[in-house]
């Protein structure tokens, strides 16, 4: 006989989750499954509760007092990839991202039995290094005197990386060349537009991306100038907090909003451009972010509604420059969407768009290019077997497209492209790159 | 919690990873699509061929547990809600597509296949799989014949029923049952395989089917008609089909509807409009220009306000927006969707939503009516929320008076969603106690032990009829 569905007690975390979970959007889902197909965890699986409609449902059950959730429970919250493909496809509109972190946000409140350097490793990463831009700098820094000194050949050579887990062997291969100089002291805060001016766009700049993609935001500032907007870099914005509130840090998360929000209401724009799909998602959000804090709600609206995408303004607003490629060969590219720039921004046409004008370049689109390449914030760190299958699957498809470029949208994606490549690429001829970067080699500049 | 000598047991059988039943994994099999229902199985189990189903069945049948058949649990009338416990058999790891056969245009297929996928892979082929349930990114073969899916092709092209014409099942007690084949003409003893479609997982587990397969339309056109008048609405239905004209798609959306869809989805569809028709026909390019024009015609003696007529793919999708997002605006609504699927003779539409609004009114629910105009299959939604009892309770008792109406209009409590639980108590009033009988001496043949699905499609007790005789 099935065992009735009788309220128990809550233990401590079902009572965290209680306080912490939206009961209207638990209540929202009604089940319908149209999410299933959407989800790359159950996909790969198969098995129910690794699919966003199973988490809401033992969510719920845990708030019910159905369930008393445990580590299991906790694990299953953490398998999910945050990839947000199965708010697009969901006919209730409930805000799964949301519910996600709320239960992260309750698990990190209850976990007290952290080991200490995961305890360490957590408080240095989320309080002491991405809120500030000086010290990501420092690693910046740190990273170039490793990538330049010959301290890498050296460490290669001793063999003392294969001391380190594999996923992180295999990332340090790829990782680009760091910056210890952003695009702020490169090129400087403040880019007058070519042409009549259409608006001013403050450069979101990222964190990660500053430091190992500057040349990005450098083009970024280029291909926006060029299209006829005036743009301004605020020097002290900071981390868009996105890793944090994945990882159920969200005061830490709020805090870093707080900041942003200031600095860009101060530099007066008409848009926030972004040019990270990860970030530009969480910026979108800020106005839910801070919506319980009554001080900050109002100017966290007033930002999330100019925050736009550069390929997004670009396409909307912009005077876009011609595009063409320059050698005589045939070049094919395919594009990998960024999950938070598809399914949260829900921009996935204008990147298409812009790469479809380059003169001489054909377009492939690839199968599946919708699903998350596995990267996923910092999941191929915590969980890389499933980041690792999905990855092997996405560059399947990446290789029937048979391009010379994979291009994508955030700086997560591209190195895990960039890895997937190296790891399942055929025959060394793709690469992979960002949408700016492709764009700006190829633009043609006003006189 | 199953006793420790069977769960050994099934864990022989399919491995200690595919035999769960941790609090999690019992916790997700609990539940389908259907709003408000929720029952703990006692384990889970992931079969990946006909053999491992057959020996499932002989330990369950052996220890008497129960056994519930699930695809994607997308059903909407508590199909698969584990009432009585037991284990749940998800089908997904039997998921393959066996063989196509060109010569005699049939599909055999594992159930666990996805019907979006499958549907896919036939069209490459340059084939047509027309049960086209909204379900179908989601649903699997397998629990589209336990259900005998609909959809909106149904009026023209049929529901799964037409398309099934041999399984392979496993019956209560492991025993493996093979029906019908690829003849397209098979007389051969009772018709199992019909019998088999749409039992709701109560008489065997699907484990194989042969699927018919027909050649895809070469053409198509959509159109779309609004009117002032909901009779004029019902009796272009009906004059379609007067005239011999069976269109391919011919659905329908009440004033409520109308109101809801357009506040979602910012159509500008004009609010006194009391239904909208959409209409597709395909087939061959002179006989589809035919019938669109005759079917104008008809609409417009019928006094249709306004008809459209797509000239390409992107205006007809523009037409399509409406209906297509029915569900999305409804179901944004309120945090509870209930959608109910009563069924009546098609020349009965207009008086039906009527009744479906008066009984609206008199509960004081709201119940938004859209639907398969063509073959009479409604979809009275009530939009509502589970955490109030009290108007849950109102919106239960309005659903009753729906059901009964639909039967004294001379049609069905259900068209396409099944029996399931939702609807059992009011299976009697529209089989009667014979009918009744009659299914139950059919279970007691298959499933003497009752292990199969059990709590469905028959009601401890049926409800009380109330004829409400309205001179």
């Amino acid at each position: 006989m099935a065992e009735p569905l009788t309220q128990t007690t809550l233990n401590p975390l079902a009572q965290k989750l209680r306080l912490r979970l939206d009961e209207d959007q638990l209540t929202n889902c009604m089940r319908c499954g149209f999410c299933l197909p959407a989800c790359p965890t159950f996909r790969e699986t198969g098995f129910e509760a690794e699919s966003p409609r199973g988490r809401i449902a033992l969510m719920k059950a845990a708030v019910d007092g159905i369930l008393a959730p445990d580590q299991a429970f906790e694990e299953q919250m953490h398998n999910c990839l945050g990839c947000r493909a199965c708010e697009p496809v969901c006919p209730a509109d409930v805000k799964y991202g949301q519910l996600i972190e709320q239960a992260r946000d309750a698990i990190e409140d209850h976990t007290v039995n952290h080991r200490w350097w995961v305890k360490l490793s957590r408080r240095a990463a989320f309080n002491f290094t991405f809120p500030h831009q000086n010290r990501m700098q420092w690693i910046g820094r740190s990273l170039r005197f490793y990538q330049k000194s010959g301290l890498r050949k050296v460490v290669r050579g001793a063999g003392i990386m294969k001391l380190f887990p594999k996923y992180m062997r295999e990332m340090e291969k790829i990782l680009p060349d760091a910056s210890s100089r952003g695009v702020v002291e490169q090129i400087g805060s403040r880019h007058a537009a070519k042409g009549e001016k259409i608006a001013t766009v403050g450069l979101f700049r990222g964190c990660i991306m500053d430091v190992l993609f500057t040349d990005t935001n450098i083009h970024t500032v280029e291909l926006l100038t060029e299209a006829g907007f005036e743009v301004v870099i605020p020097e002290t914005q900071n981390c868009c907090g996105a890793l944090h509130a994945h990882s159920g840090e969200a005061e830490g998360a709020r805090s870093l909003a707080r900041r942003n929000i200031r600095v860009f209401k101060e530099a007066g724009v008409d848009y926030i451009v972004s040019n990270a799909g990860g970030c530009g998602a969480i910026l979108t959000e800020y106005d839910h972010l801070l919506h319980e804090d009554a001080e900050w709600e109002q100017d966290a609206k007033w930002f999330a509604k100019r925050v736009i995408d550069v390929s997004d303004l670009l396409v909307s607003h912009g005077r876009v420059p011609s595009f063409a490629e320059s050698s005589a060969l045939p070049l094919r590219i395919t594009y990998q969407d960024s999950c938070h720039l598809r399914n949260v921004m829900r921009s996935s046409n204008a990147p298409r768009q812009l790469m479809s004008q380059v003169n001489g370049v054909e377009f492939v689109e690839m199968k599946e290019a919708d699903r998350c390449c596995g990267s996923a914030g910092i999941y191929n760190l915590t969980r890389p077997e499933m980041a690792g299958q999905l990855l092997e699957h996405k560059m399947e498809n990446a290789n029937a497209t048979d391009t010379h470029y994979l291009l994508t949208s955030n700086p997560g994606c591209l190195l895990q492209m960039k890895h997937g490549i190296e790891q399942h690429g055929q025959s060394g001829q793709m690469q992979a790159v960002h949408v700016v970067d492709f764009l700006y080699e190829r633009m043609k500049k006003q006189k | 919690m199953l006793q420790e000598e069977a769960r050994l047991e099934l864990k022989a059988i399919v491995g200690d990873k595919l035999f769960k039943d941790d609090p999690e994994s019992l916790v997700t099999h609990s539940y389908d699509g259907t709003p408000m229902l929720q029952a703990l199985p006692d384990a889970v189990i992931y079969p990946e061929n006909t053999n491992q189903v057959s020996d499932i069945m002989k330990v369950l049948h052996r220890y008497r547990i129960p056994v519930i058949g699930r695809g994607s649990g997308t059903n909407l009338s508590g199909g698969t809600v584990p009432v009585q416990g037991g284990v749940v058999m998800v089908m997904h790891r039997m998921s393959r597509i066996l063989e196509v056969d060109l010569d005699n245009l049939t599909a055999t297929v594992q159930p666990g296949l996805n019907t979006k996928e499958f549907i896919t892979y036939v069209e490459g082929l340059g084939l047509f799989y027309p049960p086209d349930p909204s379900s179908m990114a989601v649903s699997t073969i397998g629990g589209n014949i336990a259900e005998c899916s609909g959809g909106l092709r149904g009026l023209k092209y049929g529901t799964t029923k037409d398309y099934v014409i041999g399984l392979e099942a496993v019956l209560a007690n492991g025993d493996i049952l093979r029906t019908g084949g690829k003849s397209m003409k098979d007389v051969a003893g009772y018709d199992l395989t019909k019998l088999l479609v749409g039992s709701e997982g109560t008489l065997a587990i699907i484990t194989e089917a042969t699927l018919k397969l027909v050649p895809p339309p070469k053409y198509k056109k959509t159109m779309l008609a609004m009117y002032k008048d909901l009779y004029g609405a019902a009796r272009t239905v009906s004059k379609i089909i007067e005239q011999r004209i069976i269109p391919a798609t011919l659905e329908f959306l009440d004033n409520s509807t109308i109101r809801v869809v357009d506040d979602f989805a910012k159509l500008g569809l004009p609010l006194d409009m009391e239904a909208i028709l959409l209409i597709e026909q395909d087939g061959e390019v002179e006989s589809v220009e035919r019938d669109i024009a005759s079917i104008e015609a008809i609409c417009r003696a019928e006094n249709a306000e306004r008809v459209s007529i797509a000239e390409s793919q992107e205006e007809a999708l523009k037409l399509l927006t409406a209906r297509r997002s029915a569900f999305t605006a409804l179901a944004r609504l309120r945090p509870t969707t209930i959608l109910e699927d009563a069924t009546v003779p098609r020349s009965k539409i207009a008086d039906m939503v009527l009744e479906i609004n008066r009984i609206a009114q008199k509960h004081r629910v709201q119940i938004c009516t859209f639907g398969h105009a063509g073959d009479g299959n409604l979809h009275p939604t009530a939009t509502t929320d589970a955490r109030d009892a009290e108007e849950i309770h109102r919106v239960e008792a309005a659903f009753e008076e729906i059901f009964e109406a639909a039967i004294r209009l001379g049609g069905t409590i259900t068209g396409e969603h099944g029996v399931g639980l939702v609807k059992s108590p009011f299976l009697e009033w529209k089989v009667g106690s014979v009918g009744i009988e009659v299914m139950k001496s059919i279970k007691q043949a298959f499933d003497p032990l009752n292990l199969l699905n059990p709590g469905k499609v028959f009601a401890k007790e049926s409800r009380k009829r109330v004829v409400i005789n309205r001179g």
